[in-house]
Parts: structure tokens; sequence; C-alpha cells
């Protein structure tokens, strides 16, 4: 009982901060989602309008969960595949030039706004360098309006959420990579494994499996959680909100509509979301290789 | 033969499907370090090189202007440039500086000791990784203004000591630290404080250069959120001087460019730093079931 007094005493610094800043805001969001909040006036109960509304009247959080899923659903596999893909591939090179080849493909992720550069890329006016491309080429005669046309807005804020996923789920795996004993494969290949997809299913997967369900946990938080790259490069709000996600549109009611009851339903159901998927993938992630 | 030295011939390989692997990673790699390379080559361009038609990838008479020009820009405003840098150098570092020794002090007992309670905080810990911050930002700012950080460093600087990624890898590090050497070190009459510093910081540095870089990175890119704590100019951040760069349109491209290239070596930088061992780290960062 002794020591429980010094372990406690050593954990409270940080969790006095996290329950502060992560737990509560969690509970507070839950209470106020029932309320009508203002900042202003104290909060009022209205029980479950608010998610009746966010349902049932409001046609542009309906567009916002379309599209968040559609991201969740393009993004999320495919980062998570290619997190795992490339670390695979880099594995088996030497030491030097898979330093080399992790830290490019890991620096759009850690290099903040610099994701900007996108948008002089895919500026409307034939200055941006994919119009002038084009157009240099002869493939289209007038400069397209990349970021204001809905047509293009959601796979570019994919493609560029892409470029920006090769991130900490990237180099778990290439770790996890490192780790797995060799002498596996070896008797691997006595039991009668033939080709490296063999290996890959019935060695490398399941001897990695904690790692794969970090970097589910972390990949699959990020997909739901666009936003800063959408409203960077296409506006806020976007044309037709054709690049509008549940949390832009958190954003919208909380920072510039003060309605803070709604916006607290909004992170609530977001929260929701991304827990149970999170969930679920676990629950699936520890069947690989069984 | 080049491509046997990068590519050793190994158990269960053929030569086809490596090269024609080889060639996937490398175009993707392009693919991702074309926007870097553009970025990086902008922020030397002269301006008739920036706004050339067709534009071009690489430049050709680098200079510092657009360096000079960002310095020049804020000099107009009453918050000169360096001041926006001296606060996200300031929040970066005394942000992570805190939360590298708060978290690896609270992850020493999760990792170490057995008390009423450890299951349940370390559950929480592994929960708050699946939901993003967005989802505490509202409440958040209510917290703030009770506590009175509203328009003060702190309210940039406190919740970053409490980021839970930094704990998580910090305690799957610490797990594997044998546990005779602690109790070693118990018998000799050490302090759980004393050996906390003494023994366990010590061996767990790949994990603190780690988390170091985590927070450093994430700190330094202070996205919009932190933004709506902020009030006073002069205790804004880099990405806010950003941000109004942006808005300034064409006509700062150079500028736009230079800033781009300072917001985004540093964090690569520091990665290059501690590479080795983040991936160190990285290897125990799995989840059990």
């Amino acid at each position: 009982m002794k020591l429980s007094k010094h372990s406690y005493i050593l954990l409270a610094p940080f969790f006095i901060i996290f329950f502060l800043f992560t737990v509560l805001p969690v509970m507070m969001s839950l209470a106020l989602s029932f309320t009508n909040f203002n900042m202003l006036e104290f909060p009022r109960w209205t029980g479950w309008d608010n998610y009746v509304r966010l349902f049932v009247k409001d046609d542009v959080f309906l567009i916002a969960l379309k599209n968040t899923f559609l991201f969740a659903a393009i993004t999320g596999p495919i980062s998570y595949l290619a997190c795992f893909i490339f670390a695979w591939l880099i594995n088996e090179l030497p030491p030097k030039i898979r330093a080399f080849i992790t830290l490019i493909l890991y620096a759009p992720s850690i290099a903040g706004s610099a994701f900007m550069i996108w948008q002089i890329m895919f500026n409307g006016d034939s200055y941006g360098y994919f119009n002038a491309f084009l157009m240099k080429w002869g493939f289209i005669t007038e400069p397209i309006l990349w970021l204001q046309d809905p047509k293009y807005m959601l796979g570019i804020v994919m493609i560029v959420q892409l470029w920006l996923s090769l991130g900490t789920a990237f180099l778990a795996f290439i770790a996890g990579l490192q780790g797995i004993d060799q002498t596996l494969f070896e008797a691997g290949a006595m039991d009668g494994i033939r080709n490296r997809w063999q290996e890959l299913w019935f060695i490398t997967l399941p001897s990695m499996r904690p790692q794969l369900m970090f970097g589910a946990v972390i990949q699959l938080t990020t997909s739901f959680a666009v936003a800063e790259v959408s409203i960077s490069l296409t506006g806020f709000p976007s044309t037709d909100y054709a690049a509008h996600t549940i949390v832009t549109h958190l954003m919208d009611f909380g920072t510039i509509r003060f309605e803070m009851g709604y916006a607290s339903a909004i992170a609530t159901v977001l929260f929701g979301l991304m827990i149970g998927m999170n969930l679920v993938t676990q629950r699936l992630l520890k069947k690989v290789g069984e | 033969m080049i491509l046997r030295w990068l590519l050793p011939k190994r158990l269960n390989r053929s030569i086809s499907v490596d090269i024609l692997l080889f060639l996937m990673i490398g175009s993707v790699a392009a693919f991702m370090a074309l926007p870097l390379v553009f970025a990086i080559s902008n922020a030397f361009k002269p301006m008739d090189e920036i706004f050339v038609f067709p534009p071009r990838f690489f430049v050709r008479n680098p200079t510092l202007d657009n360096f000079f020009d960002l310095l020049h820009l804020f000099n107009d405003s009453w918050i000169p440039f360096s001041r926006y840098m001296f606060n996200t150098v300031f929040v970066a570092v005394v942000g992570t500086a805190g939360h590298v020794i708060l978290a690896s002090a609270a992850a020493y007992p999760l990792a170490k000791h057995h008390f009423p309670g450890k299951q349940l905080l370390f559950s929480m810990v592994v929960l708050s990784l699946m939901f993003s911050p967005h989802v505490t930002a509202i409440p958040n700012y209510m917290t703030m203004s009770w506590v009175g950080l509203i328009d003060n460093y702190g309210a940039l600087i406190l919740p970053a000591f409490g980021f839970s990624l930094g704990l998580y890898l910090m305690k799957q590090f610490m797990d594997q630290i044998p546990d005779v050497l602690l109790e070693a070190a118990k018998i000799d009459g050490a302090t759980e404080y004393r050996i906390f510093w003494t023994i366990v910081m010590p061996m767990v540095k790949p994990a603190w250069l780690t988390l170091i870089l985590f927070s450093f990175q994430r700190l330094w890119a202070a996205n919009a959120g932190a933004q709506t704590f902020i009030y006073s100019e002069q205790l804004k951040t880099m990405d806010y001087a950003f941000s109004q760069i942006v808005q300034g349109g064409i006509a700062r491209t150079g500028v736009f460019a230079a800033v781009t290239f300072l917001m985004m070596m540093v964090p690569i930088g520091v990665f290059i730093l501690t590479q080795s061992n983040v991936m160190q780290t990285m290897s125990t960062s799995g989840m059990k079931d």
C-alpha cells in the first residue's frame, strides 16, 4: 500500500491534465448535447431535440455524414493498406536506403501546413501546375476550377489526405516488421511455404498483429477527422458543401454560430462513430492469421 | 549488379517480382516527394520564376529574397514575424518538455507498479487514441475560460502536456525494462522517484526522443483549433501568420513558399535526428489483446 502512494503521486500530474482536457470534455459534450446553449445564458434542457434536428431536419449534416463516410471508407482502408504495403516493401532494402525512403514517405505527414502546396498545384487559373501541365500537353484548353468544382473537390481532398497518411502507423509497421524473428521464415520454408505471399499471410501478418491493431486505431481516427485539408483547400464552407464533413459541420456551429448544444450533439455523434468503428475494427483484426 | 546489392537474394523471393515491386515503391516515393520538392524549390525562386508560364519545376537562380520579404512584410504590421516565430518555438519547446516529463512519470507506475485502478487508467488512455481532439474542442473552450487560460500561452501548452499517444508509447516501451533491475535498486534503498529518474529514464531514451518528435511536430504545426483560444496578436503563433499570408493571395506566393519551407523543414529535421530511436520505440507500440 505504501508503494501505491508513490504510484499515484507519479501519475497525478499527467492524469489531472488528461482528465481536465480529455475525459471531462467528452462528458460535458455528452451532457450539453441535450441542451440549448449559446455561451451567454445557462444551458436549457431540451432532451433529444438536437439529435432529432440533426438527423431529420439538417440536410447539410446528412451531406457531411455522407462525405465523412466516403472519406473513411476510401482513405481509411487505402491509407492503412498503403502504410502496410510500403513498410513491407522497404523492409528488405539495405538499412541506409530503407531509412532514406522512410524519410521521404513519412515527411509529408509531419510537414505541417506544407500540404498547402497542393493548393498551388490545383489552382484554378492557368498558373496552377496541373492546369499548366494539362494545357501544355493539350489535354484541356480551358483551366479547370479544381478546388471550386464539386465534381473534383472530394477526390482532391482524398488525394491530399492520402498523401498525408503515411504517418505514425507506417513507422509502427516498419518497426514491427523489423522485429519479426527471422528463424520463423526459415521454419516456414521447411514447412512448405513457397512464395512471399504465403509467407506474408501465414508468418508476417500474425507476427505483427499488435502493430496492426495500433496502426488501425491511428489510421481510422484520422480518416474520420478530415477537416483542415478540406477547409484550407476548398474553403469553408465548400461549394455546395461538396467537401463538408462532420468536423467542419461541428466547427460551423461551434465556432461561428455559437450553438453549443447543437455542436455538442455533432461532437457526440462523431465520438460515438469513431469509438464504434475502432472497436469493430479491433475485433476484426484479432482474427488475422487465425 | 546494383540490383543485387539493393535486393540481396533471399528465401522465397523471385527477382522479377522484386523489380516490379521496386518500381512501385519508386513511383510512389516520387508522388510523395514531388510536392515537397516543389515547396522547397519555390522558396528559393525569384519573383519572375514563380510566375513563369508554364511553371518550372526546379529553381534556376536561387535567391533568399522570399525570406527577406517575409521579414519585411510584417514590418508594417505592429507584430514582427519574429514574434510569431518566437511564440511557436516557445510553445513547442515548453509544451514538449512538460509533456515528456509528465508522460514518463505517469508511464512508469503504469508499466511497473501494481495498484488499484491501473487497468482502468490505461484503458482510458487507449480509448482516447480512438477519437480526434475535435470532439473535445468546444467543452475545452469552456474549461479554459473557467481556469482563466483564454488568451494565455497556457491554453496551447497545458493541454499538450496531457497528449495521450505519448503516454501510450512510453508505457509500452517501459514494459520491456527487466523487473530484476528495479528490484535490485529497491534493495539498495533507492526511492521510487530515484529509480524513475536515474534508472528508468536513461533506459528509455529512444522513447522520450520519440515523444519529443511527436509532441514538437504537433505543437509546431499548431492547427486552427489553437487559434480560437488566443486573441492577442502578440501571443499568436506562426501558423496564424501563415494563414494571414495565404489570404494575401497570389502576390504573396513567394513569401508563402518561404513560410512553408520554415514550417516543414523543422519537424523533418527533428525526425532526421531522431529516426533510429523512433523506430526502436515504435517496435513496442503494438496493442496487446
